[in-house]
């Protein structure tokens, strides 16, 4: 059972409905988190369990060898990245834009262009009680998450039954970063605060679900501030609400501090509980 | 002209609603850039005529002719995305993990595949109600490619500020450290972050600033809902002073926002008080940092 917690607009709460539901599902169930906004992760300010594995993430590019080639050319026509450039007797490789298509490699008639690994980033494992948490982080100047929220997914995927309780903290915005974690999940949390920018970009996040045919619902943060929009939109849409998470100073404070909120905040735990029943729900009619 | 890029690496800090503000300030002296292509909100706030709309055309996708694929699986080996899976018999392309590298196409023996150019947004020049220009962009739902689509805007926002000899291009950046926020980066003559006294937002912070650093651009740093908790406000003071970032200004955590948001209005136009002043004294800074 994979769960991703989206948004459109970033500082929403993610991180916040992740962490302290992985936290309270934990306490009875088995659960991994995984932090698939490998561009910023926070989730891990949160969890502090002990480390239990550590590796890096490579990706394959190509690196030119001078001596074989016979500059045909080949290698920069089939590059629709323009990653590959032939300038005058020389073959430039431009890593940051490579996708890793292996094209310009296998096309190139003396194998002079060989794929080589380079680390795109760094996944690590903690285990605290119940609960397993997997981030993974980007190396900083590198431009495309994708690829290591893939293998990511992959090392998940291998790792542990199917019948764990997964959720995926994603990141921000509607483009392939976002594409990527939900178009694996089966269900789609998607949290958001009642005010014009939070409203904005919940609409634009429902149709990326809906585009996925996913099935989905909506929490609410900060509720109170702001408006009755969103509430509005969800209840004529027949969208359900499946928590309302309160806006309090309390909760600002304790997250500032890299805190788990429920624990504390009696109306968190409250909302979290609902959140909870409705997903041990859908686990058991999934199967 | 100057370039000034708002960007904060962790999401919801407030950089929209700082970045529509000092383009009311910088009123007809200033083209905004709306580089958040994928959430943007920029116009909620500053209601643009959408006055001149184009297609943004980037990237392929594969598109294999049925008719005439012999099903020898050949671009299926090759396809490194596992982009092309078997459904009812058929190899199917699903565009969604399609990259367009093309390479499929390139080795199907009986030409079955084609390129298809693939729309992935529209981007837009506006008038804002305050009578300066706002260039911005929708990107298309899951669509890929938000990089090049950022490089578009900013770089149509660039040719109008020089044409029109305006003094300052203020652009609202993206979350994260990616492809769209390095776009953005590129060509800005100072980054304007905007963090939040919390553990995340410290984190997202130094991270961004190290992407930044890349670049070589100077930076200024505003804290946004300061009150919320002072010990992590002196952290983040601390690195600043750490990597020579300039201090701009520090804003309480107030409702006032949320309220000018539901207004339509900025910040500036919303109060006429502390936050004003604020706004007011950041942007002066941040000018005569620029000069």
């Amino acid at each position: 059972m994979k769960i991703a917690i989206a948004s459109g607009k970033g500082g929403t709460g993610k991180t916040t409905l992740s962490t302290n539901l992985a936290t309270f599902l934990a306490e009875k169930h088995k659960v991994v988190l995984a932090d698939l906004d490998v561009e910023e992760p926070n989730s891990g300010l949160f969890i502090r369990g002990n480390l239990v594995h550590s590796e890096d993430k490579d990706k394959k590019i190509p690196v030119w060898e001078e001596d074989k080639c016979t500059l045909c050319g080949i290698c920069q026509k089939v590059c629709n990245f323009h990653a590959v450039i032939q300038l005058g007797p020389q073959i430039m490789v431009f890593p940051e834009l490579c996708h890793g298509c292996y094209a310009c490699s296998e096309l190139c008639p003396t194998n002079s262009l060989p794929m080589v690994s380079k680390k795109m980033g760094e996944l690590k494992e903690f285990k605290k009680g119940n609960l397993s948490f997997v981030e993974s982080r980007l190396i900083i100047g590198e431009e495309q998450a994708v690829p290591l929220i893939a293998q990511t997914q992959k090392y998940i995927e291998h790792k542990f039954f199917e019948e764990t309780i997964k959720i995926f903290d994603s990141p921000p915005g509607t483009s392939c970063p976002v594409i990527e974690v939900i178009k694996e999940v089966d269900f789609v949390i998607l949290i958001t605060e009642p005010t014009p920018f939070g409203f904005h970009d919940l609409k634009l996040a429902i149709d990326t679900v809906k585009k996925l045919e996913k099935d989905f619902g909506v929490v609410i943060n900060r509720f109170g501030v702001g408006n009755n929009e969103v509430v509005d939109y969800c209840e004529k849409e027949n969208i359900p609400i499946l928590a309302k998470i309160p806006n309090k100073r309390e909760i600002a404070e304790l997250y500032s501090n890299g805190e788990i909120v429920y624990t504390h905040v009696p109306e968190m735990k409250k909302e979290l509980e609902k959140l909870i029943i409705y997903i041990l729900k859908l686990k058991k009619d999934n199967k | 002209m100057k370039e000034i890029v708002i960007i904060s690496g962790k999401g919801g800090t407030g950089k929209t609603s700082f970045a529509a503000s000092l383009a009311y300030l910088g009123g007809s002296d200033v083209v905004v850039v709306d580089c958040d292509v994928d959430a943007a909100d920029m116009h909620l706030l500053l209601k643009p005529d959408f006055a001149k709309s184009e297609e943004f055309f980037s990237g392929e996708l594969a598109v294999i002719d049925q008719e005439k694929c012999i099903k020898c699986g050949k671009c299926k080996e090759v396809c490194r995305f596992d982009a092309i899976p078997i459904i009812n018999n058929q190899y199917i392309v699903d565009p969604l993990s399609c990259e367009g590298c093309g390479y499929c196409a390139r080795v199907c023996p009986v030409n079955a595949i084609t390129n298809e150019d693939l729309n992935v947004g529209n981007w837009y020049i506006s008038n804002t109600k305050i009578n300066n220009t706002l260039v911005h962009a929708k990107l298309g739902i899951g669509a890929d490619n938000s990089g090049k689509l950022v490089a578009k805007v900013k770089d149509e926002a660039k040719k109008i500020a020089v044409s029109t000899n305006k003094d300052y291009i203020i652009v609202d950046g993206s979350p994260g450290i990616g492809c769209p926020v390095v776009s953005s980066l590129s060509g800005a003559n100072f980054v304007v972050l905007v963090t939040e006294p919390s553990a995340s937002g410290l984190h997202d912070l130094k991270r961004v600033y190290e992407l930044v650093k890349k670049f070589h651009i100077k930076a200024g740093c505003i804290i946004n809902k300061a009150d919320i908790n002072k010990d992590k406000v002196e952290e983040v003071k601390s690195f600043l002073k750490e990597e020579n970032i300039e201090y701009i200004a520090d804003f309480p955590y107030d409702i006032d926002f949320t309220k000018a948001m539901i207004k339509g209005e900025t910040i500036v136009e919303y109060d006429n008080g502390n936050l004003k002043n604020l706004v007011v004294e950041s942007w002066n800074k941040i000018k005569e940092s620029v000069k």
